[in-house]
């Protein structure tokens, strides 16, 4: 999933503060589930916001409301009659969401209320750890489904680099070697020799590189 | 035992603390009360494991909240104590309502005046 963390609650009112009729937007599906941004956060944010506003003696309405995805059309489309009656949107979905958000809806700015941070896993409630970075080349089926492009600080795809010492990454103790992984995964698969193949350069036009990038599958276009 | 304890504390039952949520706490503070506080059993002696941590961690949490938007998060506070302990169960609600007292009204009630 897309993984976020919730922004500070000062910068998000530093940027509201001169609105006085204000959605936040949840989105129920990757920031519910990293709990930074599902209905639940959006309950909370709002009721913060509508209490500071109060107290600053400033007659602001602030409503709630979370849709399935915000990056989609068709759930975006929910907010169509009443987008239009607020003079800001808080949109607690990811940087997609956000965007969405604004190209649908032109005239109401739309503003982050989450940092989009990575695409990652759950590893226990409360640490999200990063595991993709969509290199748009899929290499994990040669590298033990541990991918060096996420989790190697360096991005190296014949690893490891001369900086990892007891199975730990030098860029930080805590961290682990994603080609010690590797190794010690490809050993317990009896794949060893896989390690041997020196991995070709990867062709990076597919990842950022490349600029922005696109998807189109015209077998599922109508 | 029929232990009082003051009549400005209202008592909302819930089966754990662990039930517990930030939004609860804001809400509570939207609608006028003055201070809120969670009695969870003694750590460790949780009926599900964990209830009372989740407590404790959600008032940290709301106090943060309303410590920034100007409300005070003093006006929250965890207690724990064992099914047992009535008399410590009055005194606590002692201590929070003279707390309270001291703090003085929630600030939303006279800003809602002013606006009125
Ligand atoms: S808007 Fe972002 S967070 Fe929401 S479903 Fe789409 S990708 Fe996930
Ligand atoms: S190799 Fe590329 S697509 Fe595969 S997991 Fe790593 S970053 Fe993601």
């Amino acid at each position: 999933m897309i993984v976020a963390d919730k922004k500070p609650i000062e910068e998000i009112i530093g940027e509201i503060k001169d609105y006085t009729t204000i959605l936040i937007l949840g989105c129920n599906e990757c920031v519910t589930v990293c709990e930074a941004g599902g209905k639940k956060e959006v309950g909370i944010l709002a009721s913060a916001l509508r209490m500071y506003f109060l107290n600053q003696g400033k007659d602001v309405t602030i409503d709630e409301r979370t849709l399935e995805r915000q990056c989609d059309h068709e759930y975006l489309e929910e907010i169509r009659d009443v987008a239009d009656q607020y003079d800001a949107i808080v949109s607690l979905a990811c940087g997609v969401g956000v965007q969405f958000t604004a190209e649908k809806y032109h005239a109401v700015p739309v503003i982050p209320g989450v940092n989009t941070c990575f695409l990652g896993a759950t590893e226990t409630r409360g640490l999200w750890t990063e595991r993709c970075q969509a290199c748009g080349e899929c290499i994990l089926a040669r590298t033990g489904g541990i991918c060096p492009v996420s989790r190697c600080a360096k991005r190296i795809l014949n690893g490891p680099c001369g900086g990892a010492s007891n199975g730990k990454c030098e860029i930080n103790k805590e961290l682990d070697c994603a080609w010690q992984l590797i190794i010690d995964r490809l050993k317990a698969l009896g794949r060893l020799d896989d390690y041997e193949n020196i991995s070709p350069i990867k062709d990076w036009s597919t990842d950022r590189a490349g600029g922005p990038r696109r998807v189109v599958r015209e077998d599922v276009q109508l | 035992m029929r232990l009082k304890y003051p009549a400005s504390i209202k008592i909302v039952r819930i089966p754990c603390t662990g039930k517990v949520d930030i939004l609860h706490i804001l809400r509570a503070f939207e609608m006028g009360a003055d201070g809120v506080y969670a009695v969870g059993c003694m750590e460790g002696d949780c009926h599900y494991d964990s209830g009372n941590f989740w407590a404790r961690k959600r008032v940290e949490q709301a106090r943060k909240i309303l410590d920034t938007i100007g409300i005070g998060g003093e006006r929250v506070q965890m207690y724990n104590l064992s099914a047992g302990e009535g008399p410590l169960f009055a005194e606590y609600a002692v201590e929070m309502h003279e707390k309270i007292l001291k703090l003085g009204p929630n600030p939303l009630k006279l800003a809602k005046k002013k606006a009125a």
